[in-house]
């Protein structure tokens, strides 16, 4: 597969949609492995990582699971190819900037992403809509186990896999769900939610990870710790504050309705109406609007059969994406134009809202 | 007012003081507030102790001058990056490296999945370390026959071993 057929295909992400997942958009667990007796790719001479990379690409390109995907070394992508792969968070930022001996393989539906030599030598991700750690778990857990049939792994029996920076070290484990949280945001308790789920050891951040903003009320959650217990006992805990704070996303929806509907009813009605008439949406503001209607379809003001398009949006209201679509006929300051007039042709299809019927 | 509390990352006086409890441990930091500001502590969702504390502790104590004698990377190193230089880093950090992560995990013993090939290397170097002992001490008892048989098997070892191309 070409990056470019791959850009328009069809993705795990951006194609299915999902009724369960309300409060839960996407569930994603990300393993860190290195091959034994080579530098990590942060110490590693060019050559040594291009002979790593070369090695790595070969096994992971060859497991059943990654056949007829993509398998690229990063240099040959240009900024607006990488930019989009980030956007459907499938490779991190850190790779963009990785100058000589990276590469990246995706599979077919574009579930599956392994990096090569981004600060470890492999970064094995597996990713699902909704909330699914069982099945993305089990999914990620074989990908594993295939591959180091054929690579050699650095372990060791007391610290587990070694991994470049030591807050990995273990299971090299990182579990996250990617929560629509809008009830929490606007009765202003997302700080409380922090904190509280600080101290449990599991972190939160933006959208797009370590130092991104939460714009359209979107926020990842993940372990902290990686050594210590294992991959179940991870999950099982990290589930379990997640379903807390579903819990208590539904009791703040439930409480707003009660204490003042009109309120929620207002911003859900203005978000349709800026939605469907703005010429300027910078992705920030879209993305908050965007969040505004999915609570709305959440709530029955729209009908369900609507999510998977605001989903898509989600991602494809992205800079690069809105860059991407333009094909070429692009000029700088023109993405707000662009973004709001994709908004102005989706919306104008949308039923308007409809709150006699709300439920939660 | 006299604040003898300095921030922890560099030398002007401490006006932030974090406290966070992590899987019941508490840790503490006092910051400026330049340095809270840089570090996102006043920024909820996207600060992390942990990376902090990891920060902090690459940070001061000029101590040991511990090198890899595998890859050349040293202390100094880790101090500017935060990163080891290869798997076998952890050999010769040990000491180093034990107190970190005790603050930084839930432990320090890994409990989770063994990848099958370590598991092997593992029951194959238990094996070897056996009859090597074994061997020892049959020469030191001047057990020769059992010595001889020792010595046989070890050698048979260490050749299904070697014809294995995942041992050291």
């Amino acid at each position: 597969m070409k990056i470019n057929e791959l850009i328009d295909s069809q993705s795990e992400l951006t194609d299915t949609s999902s009724n369960r997942s309300a409060v839960v958009l996407m569930t994603r667990i990300r393993l860190a492995r290195n091959l034994r007796k080579h530098p990590f790719p942060g110490w590693a001479k060019d050559a040594q990582k291009r002979e790593i990379r070369d090695q790595c690409m070969q096994a992971v390109a060859a497991l059943p699971q990654m056949k007829r995907g993509l398998a690229i070394p990063v240099e040959s992508l240009d900024e607006l190819q990488k930019q989009i792969l980030v956007e459907r968070h499938l490779i991190s930022r850190e790779l963009c900037h990785s100058k000589a001996g990276s590469g990246i393989i995706i599979n077919k539906d574009q579930s599956c992403v392994v990096m090569v030599n981004e600060e470890d030598h492999l970064r094995i991700q597996v990713l699902r809509v909704g909330f699914q750690f069982k099945k993305v778990w089990a999914t990620i857990n074989t990908l594993d186990s295939n591959l180091e049939e054929h690579l050699d792994y650095a372990f060791s029996p007391k610290l587990g896999y070694l991994s470049a920076c030591p807050t990995n070290l273990g299971t090299g484990m990182r579990a996250s769900a990617m929560m629509h949280l809008p009830a929490l945001v606007i009765s202003a308790q997302m700080e409380k939610v922090v904190r509280a789920v600080g101290q449990l050891g599991m972190v939160v951040r933006g959208l797009f990870g370590e130092g991104s903003d939460a714009s359209g009320s979107i926020f990842q959650i993940s372990n902290q710790t990686t050594l210590g217990e294992s991959e179940e006992q991870i999950i099982k805990h990290l589930h379990g504050v997640l379903t807390t704070i579903v819990d208590q996303e539904l009791n703040a929806r439930a409480k707003l309705l009660e204490t003042d509907p009109k309120k929620i009813y207002d911003k859900i009605g203005r978000a349709y109406g800026i939605l469907q008439n703005g010429y300027l949406l910078n992705s920030g503001e879209a993305m908050n609007l965007l969040s505004l209607i999915r609570l709305g379809i959440d709530l029955g003001v729209y009908a369900d059969t609507q999510r998977g398009l605001i989903d898509r949006l989600f991602i494809e209201c992205q800079p690069g994406h809105v860059q991407h679509a333009a094909k070429g006929a692009f000029e700088p300051g023109q993405r707000d134009v662009l973004r709001a007039e994709r908004l102005r042709t989706e919306f104008a299809k949308m039923p308007p809202p409809d709150f006699s019927n709300t439920t939660n | 007012m006299a604040n003898s509390l300095k921030c922890d990352l560099c030398v002007k006086p401490a006006t932030v003081h974090l406290t966070q409890i992590v899987n019941n441990k508490i840790h503490k930091v006092d910051l400026c507030e330049a340095c809270a500001q840089a570090k996102g502590v006043t920024d909820p969702s996207g600060f992390s102790l942990a990376d902090l504390l990891l920060q902090s502790s690459l940070n001061p104590e000029p101590t040991g001058n511990i090198r890899c004698e595998s890859c050349g990377f040293t202390q100094q190193d880790f101090k500017k990056t935060g990163r080891f230089g290869c798997p076998s880093c952890y050999d010769f950090f040990g000491s180093f490296l034990e107190p970190m992560l005790d603050t930084m995990h839930n432990g320090i013993a890994h409990t989770g999945k063994i990848p099958q090939r370590a598991q092997e290397r593992k029951t194959i170097d238990e094996r070897l370390n056996q009859l090597e002992t074994d061997l020892n001490l049959a020469i030191k008892a001047e057990r020769y026959e059992d010595a001889a048989r020792f010595r046989d098997e070890l050698s048979q070892a260490r050749q299904t071993a070697g014809s294995k191309p995942l041992v050291k």
